[in-house]
């Protein structure tokens, strides 16, 4: 079919384009739209699920078999396991996120868009708490039977390994976007991370051996505050940094 | 419509742009030539508000990029030899996508006209990674214009594009309604540039050294001063 030309909007040489809303207007609406972007182009070709999703089976496995695991001890090893297979599994979807987009030259569209930066920021996090979230959610089973823990303390883990993860993903994601224009990225992001990362890890490992252990809230919720405070303080710093982030 | 006051660009000590003025009106199709490394990329970057000059203005139907760069995007299409596109979205979820981010209304039928304009009707449904070379710049310029910007960056738009593909890009651009907007398009190929620009620039190590109508100057004559660059 031959080009049109285009009718419908004659004023085009103004600076009164089509659907000239207020740019603050539909703030969540685009953050939902970035999220959708995501999932639809990961639905696609399940590179990174799967990655993640291989991973992290192979890490619960390795430990199962590689320590002596006995009823007494597994308490103790399981909440340091469930971690390092969520956070290592989950540099992995965090090292792609950014990386990806500028690999394959999409960066510069996301960035043009009339949007607060942050909305691009908030958008890659729920897509990366998104795909840890689906990582989380097949091999949390496994490491229940693994380590055989009961199955009352999966409310309380549940709730343990959201926050950990919002945590993990809120500044994963803004480390990403800071080493995406490096030329060692894929090394880098892990070594500026996990040392900014540690007070997240180290309190949801805490309230989870907690869990385990069955011990009364009183005895853990100071892992909790400390956990909620980095989780609060990095989705805050990165809301605030992203802009000065992606500046080239 | 654009208006580029004192620009100053550096990176650490290597200054990029120096002193720059350039003033283009409403309806303009202007030209900047310049070989590798003169400065093209970096000057269109900061007028798309993707990169902050180090010294200077940009004014964008008057706003102040440093102050609305948000606002001003609105009112932005760039189309660079990136196609800026994801590879592994149909074409037509790719322009959903943009269309979401730039609030088009009753964007369906908006995606339909431009995919029609850019001759991609048929093949919406594919993903963007089978297309030809050609294809990805046709739908990355049915991105660019999916919210009728009054504004076209072209950052060297011909590049990577065979013979044939390249030439109809000028009748590609009339097609999505260039000429009722502000164009500004960077490229090497200067009997390109010369043809479609109604003004061409000439940058040169970071300066404007020539500004011409486009009806004054010819390929050959901006050959001389390009290749004299180049060496």
């Amino acid at each position: 079919m031959p080009p049109q030309t285009d009718t419908k909007n004659q004023s085009a040489a103004t600076m009164q384009p089509a659907g000239a809303a207020p740019v603050r207007s539909r703030y969540f609406y685009k953050i939902l739209a970035i999220v959708y972007k995501d999932i639809t182009a990961e639905l696609r070709t399940k590179e990174m699920l799967s990655a993640m999703f291989v991973f992290s089976l192979l890490v619960i496995f390795i430990f199962n078999f590689t320590f002596d695991l006995r009823t007494d001890n597994a308490a103790t090893l399981a909440p340091g396991v469930l971690w390092v297979a969520i956070a290592f599994a989950g540099m992995l979807g965090l090292g792609r996120s950014f990386i990806v987009e500028r690999d394959r030259g999409s960066l510069e569209g996301l960035l043009l868009a009339p949007v607060d930066r942050s909305a691009i920021y908030f958008g890659k996090f729920l897509g990366n708490v998104i795909f840890i979230s689906v990582v989380e959610v097949g091999i949390l089973p496994l490491f229940i039977v693994f380590f055989n823990q009961p199955l009352a303390v999966v409310p309380a883990l549940v709730g343990v390994v959201v926050l950990g993860t919002i945590g993990f993903a809120g500044v994963g994601t803004l480390f990403s976007a800071m080493v995406v224009h490096t030329r060692a990225r894929d090394v880098l992001l892990p070594i500026l991370l996990f040392p900014v990362v540690v007070p997240v890890l180290l309190s949801a490992v805490r309230l989870t051996a907690g869990i385990l252990d069955a011990l009364p809230l009183e005895d853990i919720q100071s892992w909790l505050g400390l956990l909620i405070t980095f989780d609060v303080i990095f989705l805050a710093a990165s809301f605030i940094l992203f802009e000065y982030i992606v500046e080239e | 419509m654009i208006k580029v006051i004192k620009l100053v660009k550096a990176f650490g000590s290597r200054v990029v742009l120096r002193n720059i003025d350039i003033d283009i009106a409403p309806g303009d199709f202007v030209t900047l030539l310049g070989v590798n490394g003169a400065g093209k990329t970096t000057l269109m970057s900061i007028i798309a508000t993707l990169g902050r000059p180090t010294a200077g203005t940009v004014l964008i139907g008057g706003m102040d990029t440093a102050q609305h760069a948000a606002h001003i995007r609105r009112y932005i299409g760039l189309v660079s030899h990136k196609t800026l596109l994801y590879d592994d979205l149909s074409g037509e979820q790719n322009l959903q996508f943009y269309a979401r981010m730039y609030d088009v209304p009753d964007s369906k039928a908006r995606i339909n006209e431009v995919l029609h304009q850019v001759g991609l009707w048929g093949r919406q449904k594919d993903p963007v990674r089978t297309y030809s070379r050609g294809m990805q710049q046709r739908l990355a310029i049915a991105r660019a214009i999916l919210h009728n910007p009054p504004i076209l960056l072209l950052d060297e738009p011909d590049t990577g594009l065979d013979q044939n593909a390249a030439s109809m890009l000028g009748d590609l651009l009339a097609a999505v309604g260039m000429n009722r907007r502000t164009v500004l398009m960077t490229t090497h190929n200067l009997e390109r540039g010369v043809s479609l620009g109604k003004r061409v620039l000439v940058l040169d190590k970071g300066k404007i050294v020539r500004d011409a109508a486009g009806n004054t100057v010819t390929a050959a004559e901006l050959k001389s001063t390009y290749f004299s660059q180049q060496g």
